[in-house]
């Protein structure tokens, strides 16, 4: 009896990985995901920390890939290996901060090692040539097989006939014939294949699954490490940037302010690490500051403060200053008027 | 109590503060310690813990005994498989 070949499969939680795994589980090859957080995934519940999404569905899309195809699902951490691709990535940047070829070739790298780890034949991923501008073009696929050391381990089911002969079709183990030849930015064979397999209701988000594409989210980055004077990051920054308006009216600090009350409570949790403020005479949102404010520079965050709340039109605006500690005390001051804020302040 | 149930460790795993998949991938690295029969609680303060980590166990075939929701918290009570 011949050996019961293993592939792990990149699931994103797109439609292109789901689509690629299924084709490969088809074929009766054993398939597991791997699903790899670098802490920029966009997902269901970072959103839901604002009240206004909580209409949608909050489900991880892996999971939910996972569950569609049967397979098992590994999600790996890869939050503190991941810096070191995002700060300085060989292959640059690409519309916004995301470093996607880098990423990519990172990715396939890791799945490597997790194959020879755990004993799996080779790996496959949802990437189509021409889909994306940076990491799947036709001169970009062949740098991710090489520079990850994968080589012809990785199989991308939905257009290999496009591309050079893989080990698992060379061995037999896998149907050239049964793949598929999809090029160019149009969905429609993802569509049609989608409806062949009989999957419903899966995620097509409209700006991408990673945060580092998104415009104002790598704004928000770059700021950070600008006034920082170096280019690094931990995990609370990479979700406190998810969050809140953020202004900065000097190079020393900015205001993160919420804009509703799922924002709030996360931001609640980090009053011990940032001094922090809110309007006392007038409902209104808790603001958080970032940086090292003098003593002017936190009377006008209490007047950007007491913009955003309930008191913006009024004269003056009582507002609490929290320390780190706890220790508050109360200002008073006169609101900001929108007018007042130059456009260069908000990132 | 049964043999297993004599046998069977309890854990406890804080996953407070993590947003999804944070708590997820903590929960599997713990599972990873731990024994067939084991019982795992986990106290989670993103809501969306609620959908994920039974998806995790469905998928993975563990069986979730309890949910709790509160205010500010979600606990998960689960047995490894
Ligand atoms: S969009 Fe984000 S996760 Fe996807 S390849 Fe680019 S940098 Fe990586």
């Amino acid at each position: 009896m011949s050996k019961q070949r293993k592939a792990v499969a990149l699931i994103s939680g797109g439609l292109d990985s789901l689509l690629a795994a299924k084709t490969i589980i088809d074929q009766g090859i054993y398939v597991e995901g791997i699903n790899f957080f670098t802490g920029f995934c966009v997902e269901g519940h970072t959103h839901a920390i604002r009240k206004k999404d909580k209409a949608t569905p909050k489900r991880n899309n892996a999971l939910w890939s996972a569950e569609q195809l049967g397979i098992k699902l590994n999600i790996i951490d890869i939050i503190d290996e991941y810096k070191d691709v995002l700060i300085n990535p060989k292959h640059g940047y690409g519309a916004n901060m995301n470093p996607c070829l880098d990423c990519k070739v990172f990715m396939v790298h890791k799945a490597k090692e997790w194959i020879e780890e755990n004993d799996f034949d080779f790996i496959i991923t949802g990437e189509v040539i021409g889909q994306r501008p940076m990491s799947q073009r036709k001169d970009t696929m062949p740098v991710i097989a090489k520079e990850s050391g994968a080589d012809d381990l990785l199989l991308r089911p939905l257009c290999a006939k496009n591309l050079p002969i893989t080990l698992p079709e060379r061995e037999g183990w896998i149907d050239r014939e049964k793949l598929h030849d999809f090029s160019g930015r149009t969905r429609k064979p993802q569509l049609a294949l989608a409806d062949e397999f009989g999957f419903e209701d899966f995620a097509q988000p409209a700006g991408g699954c990673c945060f580092l594409t998104d415009k104002s989210y790598s704004d928000k980055l770059v700021d950070l490490w600008t006034a920082r004077g170096r280019k690094e990051y931990d995990l609370d920054d990479v979700m406190l940037l998810k969050v809140g308006r953020h202004i900065r009216p000097k190079k020393n600090f900015k205001l993160i302010v919420a804009r509703e009350e799922g924002e709030v409570r996360f931001l609640q949790g980090y009053k011990k690490e940032f001094i922090n403020m809110n309007c006392a005479s007038h409902k209104g949102p808790l603001a958080m500051i970032d940086g090292e404010p003098s003593e002017e520079d936190l009377l006008l965050a209490a007047q950007l403060t007491a913009r955003y709340g309930q008191g913006r039109d009024a004269e003056f605006v009582d507002v609490t200053i929290r320390e780190k500690d706890g220790v508050e005390r109360q200002v008073t001051v006169k609101p900001i008027k929108a007018d007042q804020i130059p456009l260069q302040w908000m990132i | 109590m049964d043999d297993l149930g004599k046998n069977m460790a309890k854990e406890i795993l804080n996953a407070k503060r993590l947003l999804c998949p944070l708590p997820v991938i903590r929960t599997q690295d713990k599972v990873k310690t731990m024994n067939a029969g084991d019982i795992l609680e986990v106290i989670c303060t993103d809501p969306g813990v609620m959908q994920d980590i039974p998806a995790w166990c469905r998928i993975n075939g563990h069986k979730i005994l309890e949910t709790i929701s509160t205010e500010m918290e979600y606990t998960i009570i689960l047995q490894v498989a």
